[in-house]
């Protein structure tokens, strides 16, 4: 690392100050300014490149430890095992910790995710993984300085001190202070001490990383109605705003009936914007009847003549996967799989569907912003994964330099990947601009389906070549859909080793919005290849598990995952009479996941009777809440396998509410989820997603092993059911 | 606009608005009662769910002018300190991922464990259906449902 690059990336304590919003302190309180140099061994080991200041603790003189949250908290409890992790090294008392939503300053809070840069978005299941270090290293950095300011007080060697909670000790004379009293003397270094990552704690000796008794911060402002989200805020004088957006995604409005809509109830302005017509009122329902009674001509748009379906029925997807011209990118070329096919003794193929799904959190889109009087800052109220990005984004919709506006980050009423882009808080900006009064944004259920962005609908068409032996050579995997990238992640088999891969994408424009969708990639992909393994098996008369178990031979942390779900579930046991057992295997940023359902149908209805599910995320912050998040990922998978399903019909969707775009409801929740975690000391991964991606092979193989039809296009209504158990008689 | 009293989580409290109005635009805008939530606004997520005289009610399709002269709870008023048996029991067992839904979950329990202090899972299943929940805790639902019941027993 540069000398220039260091001095780069320090803040000074002044520059801190100013940077974190001016945050002031009660009197006999203490601040401690923790500037992380990550040294040498950090960078070796090549996780960081960059030496910033990423945390913030104060300690007032009665113990009190304000920790920072900088993640975006949307039901994953990032904003609990965040501080937890750094309580932990700094060796806090966990009742002494007050938890606060940080600044929205990246160069401090951000962490480094995607590339060397510092960001605050909190996607990807990234936010423990992300932080899980430079937390650490700064916890362990505030003990050495509340160790060393003791031992200054004590006059004893700093090394004969150790921490209990919320104290320091001198064993051999009895002798302790708290934090809270050390706090009152002690003088912040100007520079702080460096701490290594061997003085960091034996994960053995961790006492707050890994408990299953601490509840999530959140949880009880969330049982009594205090929690507040964006669009629970109320200022005074507000008005409220709604967009009457194009059906069809890129037609542009005319309002035809602007005096009609203008001289309505309440109405204070009807606001051209390039994809609708936005309407400012004096209260909400003012607003919706305006938006009820707009008319508008809409011309063009990119998604026209889109019909979703005749894509996947009418086999369109099919014809272009079989279409030798069409060659697309490939996302993985391993050896020559074509030439492997051809050589193949026995050969399997099959194609894979699934419709699109949208984000459809439940609180819906919305954002306030508050121009201030003199027009030249202002405040927005939001929910964003990525608030950095949305203040930055307000502040050229406004024209105002980013410094100019401030953003509170409020609780996201589901996230899912929706909220990481900007496009609602834009509006927002765009609607303020045209009144002198602070305004709330909403979208409606209906805004949210119909002018969603979703996760890709997809072909995945299967192929894999075996050997005489009935090892598979080939391996051949072919997404053709819209949406790019979005398509591809998890398509790789990182745990499955064949010789010769191919994974190759094929893109097709429908001009419709999509965007990351709970695992991205993952469940479409996840599901193709969990089948097709689980159809390989079969066709070579082996058991699926012990089939999963040869392919991943190289990897032994997935085959103890495996291993576990297997023991958990009693596979090989036969399940009761009118029930199947499925099994599938997957890998979501960076965590290893292993279920098995048990099923029965119900007049072609799938039930879920059963689920077992083996986790390994590395060290796990909040068992607890790991738990909490694999049920919910699990069920809001099944969400998709069983119901959910937009389709467009000439560019336009034709679903807009919950009553014709089902979600999973409580009924169909299992009479048992029982999830095991596996024990690690490997760096925590991902959570949030982990649990998500094996449920659609699970579920479509446990209906193979009950029925021997297999099912290949999600989600498995009872239509569908019904209707391809029929064909299959 | 008319002059409309209400009597909400015990208080008389008045409002100048339409007696069209949704009654959920009553209590999140006017009274600053946002626990309940807006999301479908076509009563069939339950998100916006209030007791009306002791009865879920969807408060997005519930004109005000329906309303008057009853008792309207939200879950503001449910308990006096957030300790009612299905609000402890949602703690206990961790339910709420985002929380969006969770005013609506827990009122709708609340009023089943009133008129069925033991129900089974069909029955809870019967009745929490009408609530929506993305983040999908539903398991948790059902587990604290059973623990507020259980803990009612003793
Ligand atoms: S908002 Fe009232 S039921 Fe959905
Ligand atoms: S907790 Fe998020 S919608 Fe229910």
């Amino acid at each position: 690392m540069s000398k220039e690059k260091k001095e780069k990336g320090t803040i000074s304590r002044r520059g801190f100050l100013k940077a974190a919003g001016g945050v002031t302190f009660a009197v006999a309180a203490y601040a401690l300014l923790p500037k992380i140099p990550f040294g040498e061994d950090a960078q070796a080991s090549g996780d960081l490149v960059e030496q910033t200041v990423t945390a913030w603790v104060r300690i007032d003189t009665e113990g009190k430890v304000t920790i920072y949250n900088p993640a975006a908290e949307m039901g994953q409890g990032s904003m609990t095992a965040l501080p937890l992790i750094l309580a932990e090294e700094m060796d806090a008392n966990w009742d002494d910790v007050v938890i606060e939503q940080s600044p929205i300053e990246p160069a401090i809070y951000g962490s480094v995710m995607f590339s060397n840069s510092r960001r605050m978005i909190t996607v990807g299941s990234r936010a423990v993984s992300g932080y899980f270090d430079s937390l650490r290293t700064a916890g362990a950095q505030v003990r050495k300085m509340l160790v060393n300011s003791a031992a200054k007080e004590m006059g004893v060697p700093a090394g004969e001190l150790s921490t209990e909670p919320g104290t320091v000790l001198h064993k051999s004379s009895g002798r302790k202070m708290t934090f809270g009293e050390i706090a009152g003397i002690m003088k912040v270094p100007e520079t702080p001490p460096a701490v290594s990552p061997s003085e960091l704690k034996d994960p053995k000796d961790f006492r707050l990383i890994g408990r299953v008794d601490i509840p999530r911060h959140d949880i009880p402002s969330k049982c009594d109605g205090s929690a507040k989200f964006a669009i629970d805020v109320r200022l005074p004088n507000m008005v409220y705003a709604v967009i009457a957006r194009s059906p069809v995604h890129g037609a542009k409005p005319k309002l035809t009936n602007e005096s009609v809509v203008g001289g309505m109830k309440g109405v204070i302005k009807t606001v051209a914007l390039g994809h609708g017509v936005g309407v400012i009122a004096e209260t909400i329902e003012d607003a919706l009847a305006a938006k009820a009674a707009v008319k508008i001509d809409w011309s063009g748009g990119d998604s026209k003549g889109y019909n979703s379906q005749e894509w996947m029925w009418a086999r369109k997807y099919a014809s272009v996967a079989s279409d030798p011209s069409k060659a697309g990118r490939a996302e993985e070329n391993k050896g020559n799989a074509d030439q492997a096919l051809a050589s193949a003794s026995k050969k399997y193929s099959a194609d894979f569907y699934n419709d699109h799904v949208v984000h459809a959190q439940m609180e819906p889109l919305n954002a306030v912003v508050s121009v201030a009087a003199d027009g030249k800052s202002a405040e927005v109220w939001a929910g964003s994964q990525a608030p950095d990005g949305a203040r930055t984004a307000a502040a050229a919709v406004l024209g105002f330099p980013r410094e100019n506006v401030k953003f509170n980050q409020m609780y996201l009423g589901g996230g899912f990947g929706r909220r990481s882009t900007a496009d609602y808080v834009e509006e927002a900006a765009e609607l303020a601009k045209h009144v002198k009064r602070p305004l709330k944004l909403i979208w409606t259920r209906e805004d949210d389906i119909t002018y969603g962005m979703m996760r890709p609908a997809s072909l995945q068409r299967m192929e894999a070549g075996l050997d005489a032996s009935g090892k598979v050579t080939a391996w051949k995997h072919t997404i053709v859909g819209t949406g790019g990238g979005l398509m591809t992640s998890g398509a790789d088999t990182q745990f499955y080793t064949f010789e010769n891969q191919r994974i190759e994408r094929r893109d097709i424009e429908h001009g419709i919005r999509t965007k990351h969708w709970r695992a991205v990639g993952h469940g479409p992909n996840k599901f193709a290849i969990e089948t097709f393994v689980d159809e390989i098996a079969h066709g070579e008369k082996k058991d699926p598990y012990k089939f999963r178990r040869e392919l991943m031979a190289n990897f032994p942390r997935a085959i103890k995952v495996l291993d576990t779900a297997a023991e958990m579930s009693g596979w090989g046991k036969a399940s009761p009479e009118g029930r199947a057992k499925g099994m599938a295997f997957a890998e979501r940023s960076g965590s290893l996941c292993a279920g098995v359902v048990e099923i029965s149908l119900e007049d072609y209805k799938i039930r879920v009777h059963k689920i077992w599910c083996a986790l390994d995320a590395g060290i796990v912050v909040q068992p607890d809440n790991v738990k909490a998040q694999s049920e919910g990922s699990m069920l809001m998978a099944l969400s998709t396998i069983l119901h959910e399903s937009i389709t467009y019909k000439d560019g336009a969707v034709e679903q807009s509410n919950f009553d014709d775009y089902h979600l999973i409801r409580i009924d169909d929740t299992p009479e048992l989820i029982d999830i095991k975690l596996i024990p690690s000391t490997e760096h925590p991964s991902g959570v949030g997603e982990a649990a998500l991606p094996f449920m659609g092979g699970a579920v479509s193989n446990a209906v193979f092993a009950l029925t021997g039809t297999r099912l290949r296009h999600m989600p498995f209504t009872r239509e569908r059911v019904k209707a391809t158990l029929e064909k299959s008689a | 606009m008319p002059e409309i009293s209400l009597n909400v989580n015990g208080e008389k409290m008045s409002v100048d608005a339409d007696p069209s109005t949704p009654l959920l635009w009553i209590l999140r805008e006017k009274l600053g009662l946002t626990g309940p939530k807006f999301s479908c606004g076509i009563a069939v997520c339950g998100a916006c769910m209030v007791h009306v005289d002791g009865k879920t009610v969807p408060s997005c399709n519930t004109p005000v002018s329906e309303v008057l002269g009853t008792e309207i709870t939200t879950i503001e008023g449910l308990s006096e300190n957030g300790d009612h048996p299905v609000q402890k029991a949602w703690i206990e067992e961790q339910v709420p991922q985002c929380g969006y839904c969770q005013s609506g979950q827990i009122m709708r329990a609340a009023e089943l464990l009133a008129n069925k202090p033991n129900p089974n899972r069909q029955e809870i299943f019967d009745h929490m259906k009408r609530v929506l929940c993305r983040c999908a805790t539903y398991y948790r639902i059902v587990k604290a449902i059973e623990k507020a019941a259980k803990d009612g027993e003793s």
